[in-house]
C-alpha cells in the first residue's frame, strides 16, 4: 500500500517538473515572452511601414491590386499646388505651435512648480484638456469659432466694444490656419507643462539656494540653472510633440476638412483625403511616405541638437 | 509626498526657510501678479471648452441661437432634449458599447504583451535585449498617420474591415511600445534581490513573474491600463478609416461623420454628444489622476 503511494507521489512530482523545466529554458521562456508584443508590431507596424512605401510606388486604388509605376506620384505630386500647400502648412503649424506649446507650457510648469494651495488639484485640472478624446475637444473648438454664434466674437463685440464686426474664424485661409493652431496649443500645453513640472521637481533646490548665496538673479537662476538641467527631458518631449504635431489630423479633421478652400490641409488629412473617400491609395500612400523625411529630420534635430549632454540625467547611458 | 510639502509649506518653518526669497523680491502683491494673476488665466482658458461644452448641452435651442435676449455664459432654463434625442434617436448608446468593447479588448491584448516583453526585456536580460527595448521604443515613434492607408488595405484583405477586431488589432501598434516603456521603468524598481531570493527557493520563472514580480508592479500595470484604455477611447484616424457602417463606429468618429449632417449643425445635440463622450474617460481621470501623472511623466524620463 505505502509502495504505490509513493510511487504515485513521484510520477506526480516528476510529471510537471519536466513541462516547468521547459518553461524554465531562457531562450524558450524569452521566445515566447517577446511573441505577443514583437509580434503584434511586426505584423501590424513594420509590415505595413513597409508596405506604405511599397504602395507610393505603384497605382494602386481601392479594389484594384496597383502595379509598379517608379516615382510618377512623386512626379505628380510635385506638381500638385494643394500638396505643395500642405507640406508648407504642415510646417507653419508644427513650428508655430510648438513655440507656442512649449512657451506657454514652460510657463505653466513654472507656475505649477511654487508652493501653491490646492496643487494636486490644480494640476488634475490642467491635464483634462489632454485626456478627453481630441475629437469632442475640436468640436467644441468648432462650435467656439462658429461665424454667428461665436462666444469670442461675442466678448470682444457685444461686450468689450473692441470691434465692430464678428470674427470669420474659419472662413478664409489665414484666420482658418491660426486658429487650428490656437486649438493644438489649448490641447498640447496640459502635456508639456506637465512633463517639464516631473522635469523641475528633479532639480536640486540647493543649487538655486548657491546661486542665491552669490547674488545671482532670477532671470540668472532660469538661464544658468533651470533651463541647462531641463534640457534633456526638454528635448525628448519636443521630439514627441513635433512628431505629433506634425503628423496631426483629429483636429484639423474635425474643424475644417482641410477646407476653406484646401488651404488647411495637412500632410496626414490629405493622404486621409485622397487614399480612403478619393480611393487613390497609391497616392495617399505617397503623401504619407513623404511625410517620413521631415519626421527623421525633426527628430534627429531636436535630440541630437538638445539631449547630447546625457550625464546631466545623472545616469549612465541607459 | 511633493503635496505634502506643498500642503505644510504654509508653516513658519517653511516660511523661514523661504526668508532670503521673499526678502529679495517676493512681495505679496508681486506675488499675486506674478503667480496667481496668470495662474487663473491659464486655469480659465484651460477649462473655458469645457464649460461652454457643458452650457450648451443643457440650452434649449431658443437660448442658443439668441445672445441678445439671453446671457450667454448661463442656462435659464435647462434642458435635457438634448441628451433625450441622442439616447433615444440616434445609435448613441450603441457607439458608446462599441467604443468601450474595444478600448477595454485593446487594452487588455496590450498590457499581456507589454507585461510579458517587458519582463523578459528587463529581468530575463538576454543577448541584445536592449536592442528588442530600443526597437519597441523606435516604434511608439512611428505616428498612426503614416500607418492607415497601408494597414486600411490590411484589414480589408484580412476580411476584417467594417469589425471591431480591426481596431482591437491595430491599437496595440501604439498602445504596446508604451505599456512596454512604462513596465519596463516599473520592473526595474523592484529589487531584483527579491526574485533571486525566489529562485534560490526553487520557484519557476513563471511562479517569479506571476506571484513576485506582478503584484508588485500592480500601480505600474494600473497606469498603462488607465493609459491604455484612454488612448484607445480617443484613437480616431483608425476608426474613422476602417469602420463604415453607422451602428459599429466608435464615439468620436460616429458624433463627427452621424451626427453632422446637412447644413444646420445641431450644436445642442452635438455639444451633448462630446460631453457624454468624454465622461468616462473624465470619470476614469478622476479617480486615478496620480497614476496618469506618474505614467505621462515615467514614460517621459524612462
Amino acid at each position: 500500500m505505502s509502495a504505490t503511494a509513493t510511487a504515485a507521489w513521484k510520477n506526480v512530482r516528476q510529471e510537471p517538473s519536466w513541462l516547468v523545466r521547459l518553461f524554465d529554458w531562457k531562450p524558450l521562456l524569452v521566445f515566447l515572452c517577446l511573441l505577443p508584443a514583437v509580434g503584434l508590431l511586426l505584423v501590424f507596424l513594420t509590415y505595413p511601414l513597409g508596405l506604405g512605401i511599397w504602395l507610393a510606388f505603384t497605382d494602386t486604388m481601392i479594389g484594384r491590386g496597383g502595379s509598379w509605376v517608379g516615382l510618377e506620384n512623386f512626379e505628380y505630386l510635385a506638381e500638385d499646388p494643394v500638396f505643395w500647400n500642405a507640406v508648407f502648412y504642415s510646417v507653419f503649424y508644427t513650428a508655430v505651435a510648438t513655440v507656442g506649446k512649449f512657451a506657454l507650457g514652460l510657463w505653466l510648469a513654472l507656475l505649477l512648480n511654487q508652493h501653491l494651495p490646492f496643487k494636486s488639484l490644480i494640476r488634475a485640472i490642467v491635464l483634462l484638456p489632454w485626456i478627453t478624446p481630441t475629437v469632442l475637444s475640436a468640436i467644441a473648438f468648432w462650435w467656439i469659432y462658429d461665424p454667428q454664434f461665436s462666444i469670442v466674437s461675442y466678448i470682444v463685440v457685444d461686450v468689450l466694444g473692441l470691434r465692430t464686426t464678428y470674427f470669420d474664424f474659419l472662413g478664409s485661409a489665414w484666420p482658418a490656419r491660426y486658429s487650428l493652431i490656437a486649438a493644438n496649443i489649448w490641447r498640447g500645453i496640459p502635456f508639456v507643462a506637465i512633463c517639464l513640472l516631473a522635469g523641475l521637481q528633479t532639480i536640486s533646490p540647493s543649487l538655486y539656494e548657491a546661486a542665491l548665496l552669490d547674488g545671482a538673479t532670477a532671470w540668472q537662476r532660469f538661464t544658468q540653472i533651470t533651463v541647462p538641467l531641463l534640457m534633456p527631458i526638454l528635448a525628448i518631449v519636443m521630439t514627441f510633440s513635433i512628431i505629433f504635431t506634425f503628423t496631426d489630423f483629429q483636429l484639423v479633421y474635425a474643424i475644417t476638412r482641410g477646407g476653406p478652400v484646401n488651404s488647411t490641409h495637412l500632410m496626414a488629412t490629405l493622404a486621409f483625403q485622397r487614399g480612403i473617400p478619393g480611393g487613390q491609395l497609391a497616392e495617399g500612400a505617397a503623401i504619407a511616405v513623404a511625410m517620413i523625411p521631415f519626421l527623421v529630420f525633426a527628430t534627429l534635430f531636436t535630440y541630437f541638437g538638445m539631449a547630447r549632454r546625457k550625464w546631466q540625467q545623472g545616469e549612465g547611458n541607459d | 509626498m511633493t503635496e505634502a510639502t506643498a500642503a505644510a509649506s504654509d508653516g513658519p518653518e517653511a516660511r523661514a526657510a523661504l526668508a532670503p526669497e521673499l526678502m529679495t523680491w517676493d512681495s505679496k502683491a508681486r506675488r499675486v501678479v506674478t503667480l496667481y494673476v496668470p495662474l487663473a488665466c491659464f486655469l480659465i482658458i484651460l477649462l473655458f471648452p469645457f464649460y461652454w461644452m457643458a452650457v450648451t448641452a443643457f440650452k434649449p435651442n431658443a437660448e442658443l441661437y439668441d445672445y441678445k435676449q439671453y446671457n450667454p455664459f448661463w442656462i435659464s432654463s435647462p434642458t435635457i432634449a438634448h441628451i433625450k434625442h441622442l439616447l433615444f434617436n440616434t445609435s448613441y448608446p450603441r457607439w458608446l458599447w462599441t467604443t468601450m468593447l474595444v478600448a477595454i479588448a485593446s487594452t487588455f491584448l496590450s498590457l499581456f504583451a507589454s507585461v510579458l516583453a517587458a519582463y523578459a526585456i528587463q529581468r530575463l536580460r538576454f543577448k541584445g535585449s536592449q536592442y528588442v527595448g530600443l526597437g519597441i521604443y523606435l516604434a511608439y515613434l512611428v505616428p498612426p498617420s503614416i500607418l492607415f492607408i497601408p494597414l486600411a488595405t490590411m484589414v480589408f484583405r484580412l476580411g476584417l474591415f467594417d469589425t471591431p477586431f480591426a481596431l482591437i488589432l491595430t491599437y496595440p501598434t501604439f498602445l504596446v511600445p508604451f505599456c512596454t516603456w512604462l513596465l519596463i521603468g516599473y520592473f526595474k524598481s523592484i529589487p531584483y534581490e527579491l526574485e533571486e531570493c525566489a529562485l534560490i527557493d526553487g520557484a519557476t520563472r513563471l511562479q517569479i513573474l506571476t506571484q513576485i514580480t506582478l503584484p508588485l508592479a500592480v500601480p505600474g500595470l494600473i497606469s498603462a491600463g488607465i493609459f491604455s484604455f484612454t488612448l484607445s477611447w480617443n484613437e480616431f484616424i483608425y476608426a474613422l478609416a476602417f469602420i463604415q457602417s453607422s451602428e459599429s463606429k466608435t464615439v468620436p468618429v460616429a458624433i463627427l461623420t452621424e451626427l453632422v449632417s446637412g447644413d444646420v449643425y445641431q450644436w445642442g445635440a452635438l455639444m451633448a454628444g462630446s460631453l457624454l463622450g468624454s465622461l468616462p474617460v473624465a470619470i476614469f481621470y478622476s479617480f486615478f489622476v496620480d497614476y496618469y501623472v506618474s505614467s505621462l511623466t515615467g514614460a517621459v524620463k524612462e
